[in-house]
């Protein structure tokens, strides 16, 4: 794990809706500020997703949501906490109605971005919660060592 | 010389109408505009192409009336595809709708009924859509974008007290056509003959599922094609008043693509199936005429008009030429359009009632046959009661005091949307060229060609959003932090309801007999694995027999192969 190195983001669609306008989007946003990207097909299985962010060593997670798939995203943080992958930022993008975002933040969401948000609030969050992930990991190797 | 290349005022008088005092006009506008505009920004429409300030006769000439537009109901139907149009009776006022519990739809769509709707539509809970049952899902899950069928008990239920040989229905129902299986299954229950049935396979446009909107029930692409021509052949001799192909546009535009663009997607597809129809000895004059087409309708409200003006007359011509139909009614593009759901905000979510009014009115002013709204909480959830009330309200409003109906096609003639009717034609033209050279729809998907195109011009759209050349109120314009207005609460189907309908369908699956469950199966099975057989008719009998959607769906996707969606990123 190198300091300067690229962020590395997974860009998926867990549940049941398949549109990837958003997903397509945003990975594509992501990748031109040279980031790396991780992108997948819709549909993704809540235990796949976790397998690949933990092959891939992401430090982010990307969630589209369309169709009320976010409401079960909190399964996709406790998954992730439950394989020791508690430290990935995951932000979700797309229609989280607001009632419900509370629901998400409480699960560990570090940020939703509806629709309207700017291709440069989402690079520069994905950039952040990266580095601020990538640091605490590396501190907490450290510390082991 | 094409229309473009004239420019009023800075052409010498040689145009079609080249009088000198013509010229003199012109030319004096053009110092005038010139003079007052300084700086004039070039404008493009959402497919690229440009437009002037003004349209004259030197762009379009009524000397080509007969040739290119004609009267309604007549061959290149570009007014119309029927003699009478509106003035004779308006288009059918369908909604889309699907939520939770088919006792939940049934309430819904009385009650839409009883508010003038005239035809219904059922949307499959996403579940269905991945091809699976309710009881392999997790539960926040069901029912919150459609509704939960499994089974022809489910569609009884959701159909209940619906005159199902009086009213047209039209079924969200990707390959293989479960619901109109159920369909069936109930009307033999209720005694209605199926050539009572009416009504529409939306969806039934697998490659545009593949390509854009990726909610199918992920059957290959090689067996999604074979399913397709069987379920044309069955329902041709059984439900002759079925139509089991929709064509979707809808899915290309909303993915991305530009109106010319998918209008072009469209029409290949449409080539492609009846083509691959035709492959298997069926007469195009007796699949044509129940082609029909699905679209969406953007707010850019003179494109759309032109964009489905151009696509009825470059389908009469490929309908009656290149496939050889000789049957007029086989050369009519018969289409549903739905307003735009990318067009509308989640900011400042009342501001959709305006959009969607603009929408409705470009497709009212296309000839369209049948029409869903959106209502304004599409960008944020599936309609309420309220919202979807409204979004009917909109077309009673456009339809009844607008005098919108009054004449046919009311803006032909205009120089303006006839020159624009015409350079959307070749671009359409243009882009079909590109997929014909790529071997057909068919093969284009497969190479991932058609995702690459929609994928671009998806990314130039947002761009074009980012930096502020096309404005969206709410969102990078008259932008405020507080507009006011309380986000409605989404619809959530009522979980207890919901785990009473999945522990129902247990019980269900446990009371059938085994023995008819997997006979059907097994026929299935033998179907699928012979081309000579029809795999469709095999999917009715089994769903009389009480198998589900999941269990259909699952034998085929054993032997037709499994479908991924072609991405191409």
């Amino acid at each position: 794990m190198e300091v300067n190195a690229p962020i590395r983001v997974l860009v998926t669609k867990i549940g049941l809706d398949g549109h990837d306008r958003g997903s397509r989007i945003v990975a594509a946003y992501l990748r031109d500020a040279g980031q790396e990207v991780i992108y997948t097909a819709p549909w993704q299985e809540i235990d796949a997703v976790v397998r690949l962010a933990m092959q891939e060593d992401v430090e982010v997670i990307g969630i589209s949501t369309l169709a009320t798939d976010h409401l079960i995203v909190p399964d996709l943080t406790q998954a992730l906490r439950d394989n020791g992958l508690g430290h990935i930022g995951v932000i979700v993008g797309g229609i989280v109605p607001d009632s419900e975002r509370p629901m998400l933040y409480d699960a560990g969401v570090a940020r939703i971005f509806g629709p309207g948000s700017s291709r440069s609030e989402i690079v520069d969050c994905v950039a952040e919660l990266g580095a601020a992930v990538r640091e605490s990991r590396l501190a907490s190797t450290e510390f082991a060592l | 010389m094409t229309a473009t290349d004239h420019r009023p005022g800075s052409t010498s008088a040689d145009g079609p109408v080249g009088d000198a005092e013509h010229a003199v006009a012109a030319g004096l506008w053009r110092e005038e505009f010139d003079h007052q505009v300084t700086g004039d920004e070039p404008v493009r429409n959402r497919s690229g192409i440009p437009i002037e300030p003004i349209y004259t006769p030197e762009h379009w000439s009524a000397d080509q009336y007969l040739s290119q537009l004609g009267f309604p109901g007549q061959h290149p139907y570009t007014r119309g595809i029927y003699p009478s149009m509106y003035r004779g009776r308006t288009w059918t006022q369908r909604q889309l709708i699907g939520l939770g519990t088919p006792e939940d739809y049934n309430r819904r769509v009385r009650q839409l009924l009883d508010l003038g709707a005239n035809a219904i539509s059922l949307l499959p809970c996403n579940s269905g859509f991945r091809g699976v049952d309710c009881d392999a899902v997790p539960l926040p899950l069901l029912g919150t974008c459609g509704t939960v069928i499994n089974t022809v008990e489910h569609m009884d239920a959701a159909l209940h007290s619906v005159p199902l040989d009086g009213i047209s229905t039209a079924m969200n129902d990707p390959s293989p056509f479960t619901l109109l299986a159920f369909v069936l299954g109930t009307a033999k229950r209720r005694g209605i003959p199926f050539d009572k049935i009416t009504g529409t396979s939306n969806q039934s446009d697998y490659i545009s599922h593949f390509v854009a909107n990726h909610m199918f029930y992920r059957l290959s692409q090689p067996g999604s094609r074979r399913v397709l021509v069987d379920h044309v052949a069955y329902c041709r001799q059984r439900v002759p008043n079925w139509n089991p192909v929709s064509v979707v546009g809808q899915h290309m535009q909303q993915a991305g693509a530009t109106p010319a663009e998918t209008m072009a997607l469209t029409l290949s597809t449409a080539i492609q199936y009846a083509e691959d129809c035709m492959a298997r000895g069926m007469h195009p004059d007796a699949i044509l005429p129940r082609f029909t087409f699905f679209f969406d309708i953007s707010i850019s409200l003179f494109e759309e008009v032109a964009k489905f003006r151009a696509g009825r007359r470059i389908w009469a011509r490929i309908a009656k030429e290149r496939l050889g139909a000789k049957d007029p009614r086989s050369w009519r593009f018969k289409f549903h359009g739905q307003t735009s759901g990318v067009d509308l905000t989640a900011q400042q979510p009342l501001n959709n009632i305006a959009r969607v009014a603009v929408q409705a009115m470009a497709g009212i002013f296309s000839g369209l046959q049948s029409m869903h709204t959106d209502a304004y909480d599409e960008a944020i959830t599936c309609p309420t009661e309220e919202t979807a009330r409204i979004a009917v309200a909109t077309q009673n409003i456009l339809r009844e005091e607008a005098h919108l109906c009054d004449v046919i096609d009311p803006l032909g003639g205009s120089f303006y949307v006839e020159t624009l009717t015409d350079q959307m034609k070749e671009e359409i033209l243009r882009v079909m060229d590109v997929i014909e050279n790529a071997g057909g729809m068919y093969e284009a998907a497969g190479a991932g060609l058609v995702q690459a195109m929609i994928g671009r011009s998806a990314l130039a759209a947002q761009e074009r959003i980012d930096r502020g050349e096309e404005k969206v109120v709410g969102v990078n314009c008259y932008r405020s932090e507080d507009d006011g207005i309380e986000q409605p609460p989404p619809y959530r189907p009522d979980p207890e309801a919901m785990k009473a309908h999945v522990a129902a369908f247990t019980l269900f699956k446990q009371s059938r007999s085994e023995h008819a469950v997997s006979g059907a199966i097994a026929e299935l099975r033998r179907a699928a694995c012979d081309e000579q057989l029809n795999v469709f008719e095999t999917i009715v009998d089994a769903a009389g027999a009480g198998v589900t959607h999941g269990e259909i769906v699952g034998t085929l996707r054993e032997e037709l192969g499994f479908g991924n969606p072609l991405i191409v990123q």
